[in-house]
């Protein structure tokens, strides 16, 4: 492909997905209702968001090297100050977002500071550590905020009314759009910057930057935050569109989540990352839905039962990725264009 | 001072647990740097495999049921975690991060299977009545299971010991601890010690599964990863490598969280614990024991 064609082809990709709330087509086993339903773009918006977390983590994890374990703690940051915001201060949209905006900046701020001292496993663990704090503190319902296990729904007169209602899942299914495209702007534009040659190098070798006269900390430091604010912005999108915070989004299992999108596009690639992403929460969605067929319900015990566990079916996928696949889907994609 | 003792044990109780997923977990990062996500399957499986077993011999008295179930869950743990080694580590030789991965995966796909295959419900453990009655001890009722799983943890921390120090797969494994490159430029193989610690870690972690079964009475498919991360917490700790770092850092995590989590509100002991790890790897990032890594 020249660059040219492949210009065209993503000019016309994103028109279509753009138009894609006015077009009443239904693709059949794709998706349960017709690409206008509500249905269909709440799980596109969903896609983008997880497709926009898996680049903001591949940011830390495929450009810098760092294998964070907590990155579900900066994403839960968003989704939970925000609700917590609107739903128990009875804040308006801009003044939660303003909060937000500080704490995902502060939070990443300080905890980097202490995780960043140490390095690989053991930073990793620190990571897990941090994240599992969070997820405690969410649990318990501190003050009533949190709503321990129930989450925080947000009410609809809490909301600006045209982000309410099943009617207008089109817009949050834009938002979600511009979050993707925006994130994608941002990671290209750092990963291309002079400290993002530098996180590249901190990757390949670390020592030999340090001999270069820089400092890895700051360069580390700065990535981890970068990529915590947004993943917290896209916190925020995922809040809108799922219209309520629930407590799954902190846990560990959450952050391997996103350790499986990123493997699963390819490590150490923008677009692979977000395909990876996009794929996952694809994948995650349709496979109930196909556990749900009465073809799989009539099938012996035997097979029905791993058939019916999406986390079954994407954790052997994984394994068979990582094993044999270690470019992920970015990698084979790439090599099919090259050659 | 009867509240006290209560906790006291009951701490040591659950540091016991602890230290039986820790000691694997441990051993296997010592000496072949992978941090093993699949540890908490190994628990979980070997868990409902041990429960599986003991239904099957309903027919028998409680205590062979229970015997019944430990015995076929450390099995089933070992067996499984030289199958892991062997399958799925072995082929990524020297792509740690690959390793940390592959484990990864076959966590989240072990757990789901099992949630399928028995339903996320706590599963009612059968015990013989000698366990679930109380013993006093200083005026306080302590229930008799507090006191077997510390005593079996006693054991198998006795028994790695000597395994550790008198055998000589044991001068193996201490010596890969220390520095896996030396022992290989010597011409020993180290890859059958890498299966041999797999084997007992998963062996460890399966004992830990059925006993926590006991410990809590019911066993249930998420109760091993979330000990896992606790034991995570332990092992650093503790020390990377070090079996006595993990039994002593397992009492300090298991007294920690039960007092604070009965004299604080619940679950401030669980965030303090978080908060003593932070607070050791900003002083000594290599754990209590002080091999710096």
């Amino acid at each position: 492909m020249t660059p040219r064609v492949r210009m065209i082809g993503l000019a016309v990709l994103l028109v279509l997905l753009i138009a894609l709330p006015f077009i009443k087509l239904t693709i059949p086993g794709l998706f349960g209702g017709s690409l206008d339903a509500p249905g269909t773009l709440n799980l596109l918006g969903l896609c983008f968001v997880f497709g926009a977390l898996a680049l903001t983590y591949d940011l830390v994890f495929g450009y810098v090297g760092l294998l964070s374990f907590g990155h579900a703690l900066y994403f839960a940051t968003g989704v939970y100050v925000t609700a917590v915001a609107m739903a128990r201060w009875h804040w308006s949209l801009p003044q939660a977002l303003a909060l937000t905006a500080v704490v995902s900046l502060v939070l990443p701020l300080v905890l980097g500071a202490v995780c960043l001292r140490m390095r690989d496993i053991p930073f990793a663990m620190v990571t897990l550590a941090f994240a599992q704090a969070g997820s405690i503190l969410v649990m318990q319902n501190p003050f009533g905020l949190t709503g321990g296990e129930e989450g925080v729904a947000l009410g609809g007169d809490t909301l600006p009314s045209f982000l309410v209602g099943v009617a207008n899942t089109h817009n949050v299914y834009w938002i979600a759009l511009v979050l993707l495209l925006v994130v994608y702007a941002i990671a290209w534009r750092a990963v291309n910057s002079p400290p993002g040659r530098v996180w590249q190098a901190i990757r390949e070798n670390e020592r030999r930057v340090e001999v270069l006269g820089l400092n890895p900390y700051l360069y580390k430091l700065g990535a981890f935050v970068l990529s915590a604010f947004l993943a917290s912005a896209t916190g925020v999108v995922y809040l809108l569109l799922q219209g309520g915070a629930n407590p799954e989004v902190t846990t560990s299992g959450f952050t391997l989540a996103l350790l499986v999108m990123v493997v699963l596009g390819g490590v150490g690639t923008l677009w692979g990352a977000v395909l990876g992403g996009i794929v996952y929460e694809y994948l995650d969605f349709r496979l109930v839905a196909l556990a749900n067929t009465p073809a799989v319900q009539s099938l012996p015990g035997m097979l029905k039962v791993p058939l019916s566990e999406p986390l079954f079916l994407l954790g052997v996928l994984f394994i068979v990725l990582v094993l044999f696949v270690p470019g992920g889907l970015g990698g084979v994609l790439r090599r099919r264009t090259a050659g | 001072m009867t509240t006290i003792a209560l906790l006291l044990i009951t701490g040591l109780g659950l540091g016991a647990l602890y230290f039986l997923i820790a000691a694997g977990l441990s051993l296997i990062w010592g000496l072949m740097r992978v941090l093993n996500f699949a540890h908490g399957a190994f628990f979980t499986v070997a868990a409902y495999a041990g429960w599986s077993a003991s239904r099957l011999v309903s027919g028998a008295s409680p205590d062979v049921q229970w015997l019944v179930a430990v015995v076929v869950a450390v099995v089933v743990g070992g067996v499984f975690a030289t199958l892991t080694e062997v399958v799925l580590i072995r082929p990524l030789y020297a792509r740690h991060v690959g390793q940390v991965l592959v484990t990864v995966g076959l966590a989240l796909a072990t757990i789901a299977l099992v949630q399928g295959g028995f339903g996320s419900d706590p599963q009612r453990l059968a015990l013989p009545g000698w366990m679930t009655n109380t013993t006093t001890i200083l005026g306080a009722n302590i229930p008799n299971t507090r006191m077997l799983v510390i005593a079996v943890a006693l054991l198998v921390f006795a028994l790695l010991l000597f395994f550790l120090q008198r055998t000589r797969f044991g001068l193996i494994v201490r010596a890969g601890v220390e520095n896996r490159a030396m022992v290989q430029a010597l011409g020993i193989d180290v890859q059958r010690a890498f299966t041999l610690v797999f084997a007992i870690g998963g062996m460890a972690a399966g004992l830990a599964g059925m006993l926590a079964g006991t410990y809590y009475g019911t066993i249930d498919p998420g109760r091993g990863s979330a000990m896992l991360i606790f034991a995570f917490i332990v092992v650093i700790i503790g020390g990377l490598g070090s079996v006595t770092g993990s039994a002593v850092a397992a009492v300090v995590v298991g007294e920690l969280q039960q007092f604070l989590n009965f004299y604080g509100a619940a679950g401030v002991g669980d965030f303090s614990v978080v908060l003593l790890l932070a607070v050791v790897l900003l002083i000594r990032p290599g754990g209590f024991s002080g091999a710096s890594t």
